[in-house]
């Protein structure tokens, strides 16, 4: 059993890093009432420049590499997402579609500067990703040593730390309260004097930020290349993780680690004795017919933020 | 009042199509591209012979029906995202039976399209039940159903149609809507019948939504279903309706790949895009069927032109996804647009 633990563990943690950052992006954005089906998008979006950045500098910076690497994806994804903030915001459109064209421009506009930079449909394995490594002393506990500090990747880890800072910030901080409060009732923020417009756009560019970071992770971490099949529903599990989770962080970061762990269940079945017999299939599809579920209210319920997808018209009753 | 939103909804796609175009054409000229010569060998792409006016046509086939089945949801005010999830399970329904099933044609190949059909209702059977009873969000249902389709129809291709192959066999000829008749005057394109029954449904599509009782009681319920339920419809069966019939114009949709252009199905490492197209060829054919018609003729050219793009002019396909997307954001965004025509007439006038 331990020996069990001390594989899925570790792969758990891996696949779950990116969905963490990613779905924190999306308590953000919709605790302030600006629905982000584009998260898909700006996963790909960050994986694209994670990758081309990466490739571009790794002589120059060495070991330096991947941090640069997601810090510049995280200023991109942040910068491609007020996009989605203009549109949803400013322009009024609809958030849902605003969010599908997001997925299409960042997709298409990738695999273009892909093609144009690099001749082909797909980039170069990087040099310079991110290794797992041990932390030391940590790693020599026995038992939860292996399980929890061999073999990881630190980016796990700040994905945790940032869930933590997500809710500090979203629960414990005035601007943390205005941003939620403008995703249940704009009005009565407005009449606060909270500038609504302002806090949507900052939330949506958080959004972007953390998308951004969680698509360059997955690049740099599992993927280390860029083509059109590099993110392929990771930004929609990321989602899943934000519903599944409540809209809350802490709730995100749960829901993300347990579609972490499936995922990774669907790699290291074989080598677990009682799941070998399990068909990959249901692990799968597992997150998404257990956000269906959570939805539905059979595992607990699950309230969207009440303003959510509601573009705020000043003047309106 | 109502002429002027005429105005709008026929001048709004217009505009947002020429400005995706535009973009299109500075994105070319920033990467060193010549968009003149760029747009004409999408032009030769799509309409340059008889073979590729015949392809083009083949691949807007599926769009028109993609894009009814998000136009009839969005109609009862419901979004369904779901119809990519759609066209997969219709594709794989329609090919299961045209494979598995020996009859004669007159009674296959309506086997096959009414598989489609109702694979397609039930995977749209499924958000409806749970909007209708539970008012669970459709849009969050129909994406988690696009990728339990995608999962689950990769896993019956590989596991229960063949023997861990990724193709499957072809479907019998008797399943086929495939036309050597269409084929021969379009110098051997893929176009087959499917077009002929893509343009019939858009025709009862259009009848059931503006003339029939159905119709008026599916629309009501979208604009207002407080107001709907006070004069006596039955709200949640409305919504079921609608996403039933959206679910199965997108499996049929799916039969137009599987027992037209393909005759068989492949695992897919990727959604086909066809559901997701929809969406935009629904918005910007304003949710009518005649709009959705002449915006799946449009999309089917710029990506069927696409195709020349790379060779004809060097630049890559994606271009063309670049500006699908531009012209989904100038659609979505049409407050903006109406606020500029008004300011431009306004102006005018004074």
């Amino acid at each position: 059993m331990i020996d069990v633990l001390q594989s899925i563990i570790p792969t758990a943690l891996f696949f779950s890093a990116p969905l963490i950052f990613t779905a924190l992006g999306g308590v953000f954005s919709e605790r302030s009432g600006v629905v982000n089906i584009g998260l898909e998008g700006l996963m790909v979006m960050g994986a694209f420049v994670g990758i081309v950045f990466n490739l571009t500098f790794a002589d120059a910076l060495g070991g330096w590499t991947p941090w640069i690497s997601i810090i510049v994806a995280t200023f991109v994804g942040a910068i491609f997402s007020i996009i989605h903030a203009v549109a949803s915001v400013s322009f009024r459109a609809d958030q849902v579609v605003s969010g599908v064209a997001i997925n299409f421009l960042a997709l298409g506009l990738g695999v273009y500067l892909t093609k144009q930079w690099y001749g082909k449909g797909q980039t170069e394995m990087v040099s310079q990703p991110f290794f797992s490594n041990d932390i030391p002393f940590l790693s020599d506990i026995p038992i939860i040593g292996p399980m929890f500090f061999k073999g990881v990747y630190t980016t796990s880890y700040i994905a945790i730390l940032f869930a933590v800072i997500a809710w500090y910030i979203l629960y414990k901080t005035p601007f943390g309260l205005r941003l939620r409060s403008v995703g249940e009732h704009p009005m009565a923020a407005d009449t606060n004097g909270i500038n609504v417009y302002k806090m949507r756009y900052i939330a949506v560019i958080i959004s972007g930020a953390l998308g951004g970071l969680g698509g360059s992770v997955f690049a740099l971490t599992i993927a280390s290349n860029f083509s059109h099949s590099t993110i392929v529903g990771q930004g929609f599990i990321s989602l899943a993780a934000v519903i599944f989770g409540k809209w809350h962080p802490l709730g995100a970061l749960g829901a993300a680690l347990f579609f972490g762990l499936a995922q990774s269940l669907s790699v290291v079945s074989s080598s677990v004795p009682f799941l070998a017999s399990v068909p990959d299939i249901f692990l799968l599809i597992a997150p998404y017919v257990l956000t269906i579920l959570a939805l539905a209210g059979f595992i607990g319920r699950a309230d969207a933020p009440k303003a959510n997808g509601v573009p705020y018209i000043k003047g309106t009753r | 009042m109502s002429s002027s939103h005429r105005l709008f909804s026929v001048l709004i796609p217009i505009i947002s199509v020429l400005l995706g175009l535009i973009a299109g054409a500075v994105i070319m000229l920033l990467s060193g591209y010549n968009p003149i010569t760029g747009y004409a060998a999408l032009w030769r792409g799509a309409f340059g012979d008889a073979y590729t006016i015949g392809e083009t046509i083949r691949r807007s086939t599926p769009y028109i029906l993609s894009g009814l089945a998000v136009a009839f949801a969005f109609r009862a005010n419901l979004f369904n995202i779901g119809a990519e999830g759609q066209v997969i399970v219709g594709w794989l329904a329609a090919v299961w039976v045209g494979i598995s099933v020996e009859a004669p044609m007159v009674i296959h190949l309506p086997l096959a399209i009414l598989a489609a059909a109702l694979a397609g209702a039930l995977w749209g059977f499924i958000p409806g039940l749970l909007k209708a009873k539970l008012g669970v969000h459709e849009v969050i249902v129909t994406i988690m159903m696009n990728y339990i389709a995608l999962y689950s129809t990769n896993e019956i291709i590989r596991n229960v149609l063949t023997d861990h192959k990724t193709t499957t066999e072809s479907i019998h000829e008797s399943a086929s809507m495939a036309s050597e008749w269409l084929g021969s005057i379009t110098f051997f394109s893929r176009l087959h019948y499917g077009i002929l029954l893509a343009l019939f449904i858009a025709i009862i599509i259009w009848f059931l939504i503006d003339r029939t009782t159905i119709g008026y009681e599916l629309k009501a319920v979208g604009f207002n279903p407080h107001a709907s339920k006070y004069a006596g419809m039955n709200v949640s069966k409305n919504i079921i309706l609608a996403m039933v019939i959206s679910g199965a114009l997108g499996g049929l949709a799916g039969a137009m790949e599987g027992l037209g252009t393909y005759g068989n199905i492949s695992v897919m490492s990727g959604f086909s895009n066809i559901g997701f197209d929809g969406i935009a060829v629904a918005l910007l054919g304003a949710n009518t069927p005649l709009g959705v018609v002449i915006a799946a003729f449009l999309f089917g050219t710029l990506k069927e032109g696409a195709g020349e793009m790379p060779t004809g002019a060097g630049i890559p396909t994606e271009l063309v996804d670049v500006i699908i997307a531009i012209i989904i954001f100038f659609v979505a965004s049409s407050y903006i647009i109406r606020w500029a025509l008004l300011r431009f007439k306004g102006g005018k006038s004074k």
